[in-house]
């Protein structure tokens, strides 16, 4: 057997090897610092600013030089602005955008609570993901519009047409970022959970759970495009005074009115909400989710 | 079969086998049928004991700790570890989404350690590691050395009288792991564990252990095994390891070649 008692070279040993440790992982500990503001303007900020900056000259010359003269068919930005303005200045715009954002957010919460239990059951279920894996993955392919028609027949045109819309638009986008996560989740993990007493349902809620967090997330702003994008060809296609106006139906109207500037703020703004719901919530929450697992390579 | 021992739950030496394997065969379903992978093992472990397993690739030592660690199941014979071991991986095996101290909260969780505790109770782990201060640390900002330390934290939060590690520290660079062989034998004592550790470094298998049990490959027999009495504090570079260390890698090559004459 080795000797194991404790003589006082041990005690200088074990001072070197505080000191030899602290002075490894001061030399290996990698500092990371946020980017300075200025970085991220000249790098983040700027770029997206110049191109649509570019963009509005290209737009406003082919006015101005009358390469287009037809306001019918293309108005000039100034015309596009003024109808928002106006828009704006008899209370109508956070209307319209009320009525799309409202419907597009209840929408999407519906089918995260469908497709999160949904995408669990197909991860854990071999059978039931046979059965309906496939199917789900299809659906993502098929153009949400094609169930517009099916909805208005079934529901009527009021607002569970809608949301029926929505739903299958986004319900297995969302299902298939969980089940993706889930599948992603590294087997090490699991062992490791295991061996600390992880398992069966403390096993999913401790470790699969978060750890598929990153494709859940992924998932969900898959899922938002989806539900905006079935959500206006919805209005679009099934627009009725009766159900209040929103972005699709403002599109509609500018195409019933030949209001060729009237259509343009109505993409522009399906665009601009489309866009500033991805910046305002799933992009910050994805970076958090990345940031704080290491996962975000910085260039 | 594997005979019961007295669970020592009350935290008295009641057990007189750490982990007792008997008579333990694994095989997998290969591609050319069953494939014989551990063949009639046979160890103790003994409360306090510090072994090696050492062996070259096709051993099966790892096999071996999954089987001890209760995360496969023998085809043959009977392991008992007294309660459950806790195990380490080669990879840190650490939970990104968590802190380097939630890590341990969770273990201390999962094994039924009350909430109130759990935050000083981590504090002291990382304290042992000699990394105190680091409980709000992200994974991926502690150094490769710095998370195998929080990881062996984190084992020894499950309060398991038998920690099993799977080459630990065979990803560290060479100073690092020099380090943590010295932490690791000081953890060692302190705390009066049993160790089974798995490496095919043999002059890691003789600094660290009392004895060393050597396996051959394909299928995994217990070839040898040697008793190291060399006095601690070891080092690497000591002139009994290496005289050691030479005489169990001549003993290795000779389980190697074996292979290669068929």
């Amino acid at each position: 057997m080795a000797s194991t008692d404790t003589t006082p070279k041990d005690a200088k040993d074990a001072g070197d090897l505080a000191g030899l440790e602290a002075g490894l992982d001061a030399l290996e500990t990698v500092q990371t610092t946020r980017k300075p503001f200025r970085q991220t303007l000249t790098q983040k900020i700027l770029p997206p600013v110049v191109a649509v900056a570019l963009v509005l000259t290209v737009w406003q010359s082919l006015i101005t030089f009358k390469v287009v003269d037809d306001p019918t068919k293309l108005p000039a930005p100034a015309d596009v602005w003024m109808v928002v303005e106006k828009a704006w200045l008899q209370g109508e715009l956070l209307g319209y955008i009320w009525t799309s954002v409202s419907r597009g957010l209840f929408g999407f919460c519906l089918a995260l609570l469908i497709a999160t239990p949904l995408g669990l059951l197909l991860a854990r279920v071999k059978l039931v993901r046979a059965a309906i894996g496939p199917i789900l993955s299809g659906l993502q392919s098929l153009p949400s519009v094609a169930w517009v028609p099916p909805a208005v027949i079934w529901l009527g045109l009021n607002n569970q047409m809608m949301y029926a819309v929505i739903l299958l638009g986004a319900v297995p986008s969302i299902a298939n970022g969980l089940l993706s996560g889930v599948d992603q989740v590294p087997p090490l993990f699991q062992r490791a959970g295991r061996t600390l007493g992880a398992t069966g349902l403390k096993g999913t809620w401790h470790i699969t759970l978060p750890a598929a967090l990153p494709g859940y997330v992924a998932g969900l702003k898959q899922g938002w495009a989806f539900s905006w994008r079935s959500l206006m060809a919805a209005e679009i296609i099934a627009s009725f005074p009766d159900l209040g106006v929103g972005l699709g139906q403002l599109l509609e109207n500018g195409r019933n009115a030949s209001d060729m500037a009237m259509v343009f703020e109505a993409i522009l703004l399906i665009l601009t909400v489309g866009i500033a719901v991805d910046l305002l919530i799933f992009s910050p929450l994805e970076r958090r989710v990345l940031r704080t697992r290491g996962l975000l390579v910085k260039s | 079969m594997a005979t019961t021992l007295a669970k020592a739950a009350d935290g008295t030496q009641s057990a007189t086998h750490a982990a007792r394997i008997e008579h333990v065969s694994k095989s997998f379903a290969g591609p050319a049928g069953q494939q014989l992978v551990l063949d009639d093992i046979s160890l103790d472990v003994a409360p306090g004991e510090f072994v090696t397993l050492l062996g070259a690739s096709g051993c099966g030592k790892s096999t071996l700790l999954n089987l001890v660690a209760g995360l496969d199941k023998p085809t043959a014979g009977g392991i008992t570890t007294d309660g459950r071991p806790a195990l380490m991986f080669q990879e840190h095996a650490l939970f990104p989404w968590l802190t380097a101290g939630k890590n341990i909260e969770l273990a201390l969780k999962l094994r039924g350690t009350p909430k109130n505790e759990r935050r000083e109770r981590a504090e002291q782990l990382l304290e042992l590691v000699r990394l105190g201060g680091a409980h709000g640390k992200r994974v991926h900002e502690l150094s490769g050395g710095m998370r195998q330390r929080v990881a062996l934290a984190r084992a020894l939060a499950q309060e398991s009288r038998l920690l099993l590690m799977d080459e630990p520290f065979a990803a560290l660079d060479a100073i690092t792991r020099d380090v943590l062989h010295d932490e690791l034998t000081r953890i060692w004592r302190e705390t009066g564990l049993s160790v089974l550790f798995v490496t095919h470094n043999v002059r890691e298998a003789v600094r660290l252990a009392q004895r060393v049990v050597l396996l051959s490959s394909r299928p995994g027999r217990i070839a040898r095994q040697w008793t190291v009495d060399i006095p601690h504090p070891r080092r690497i570079e000591d002139t009994a390891v290496a005289e050691l260390s030479v005489e169990i890698t001549e003993q290795l090559r000779g389980e190697i070649r074996r292979h290669g004459q068929h």
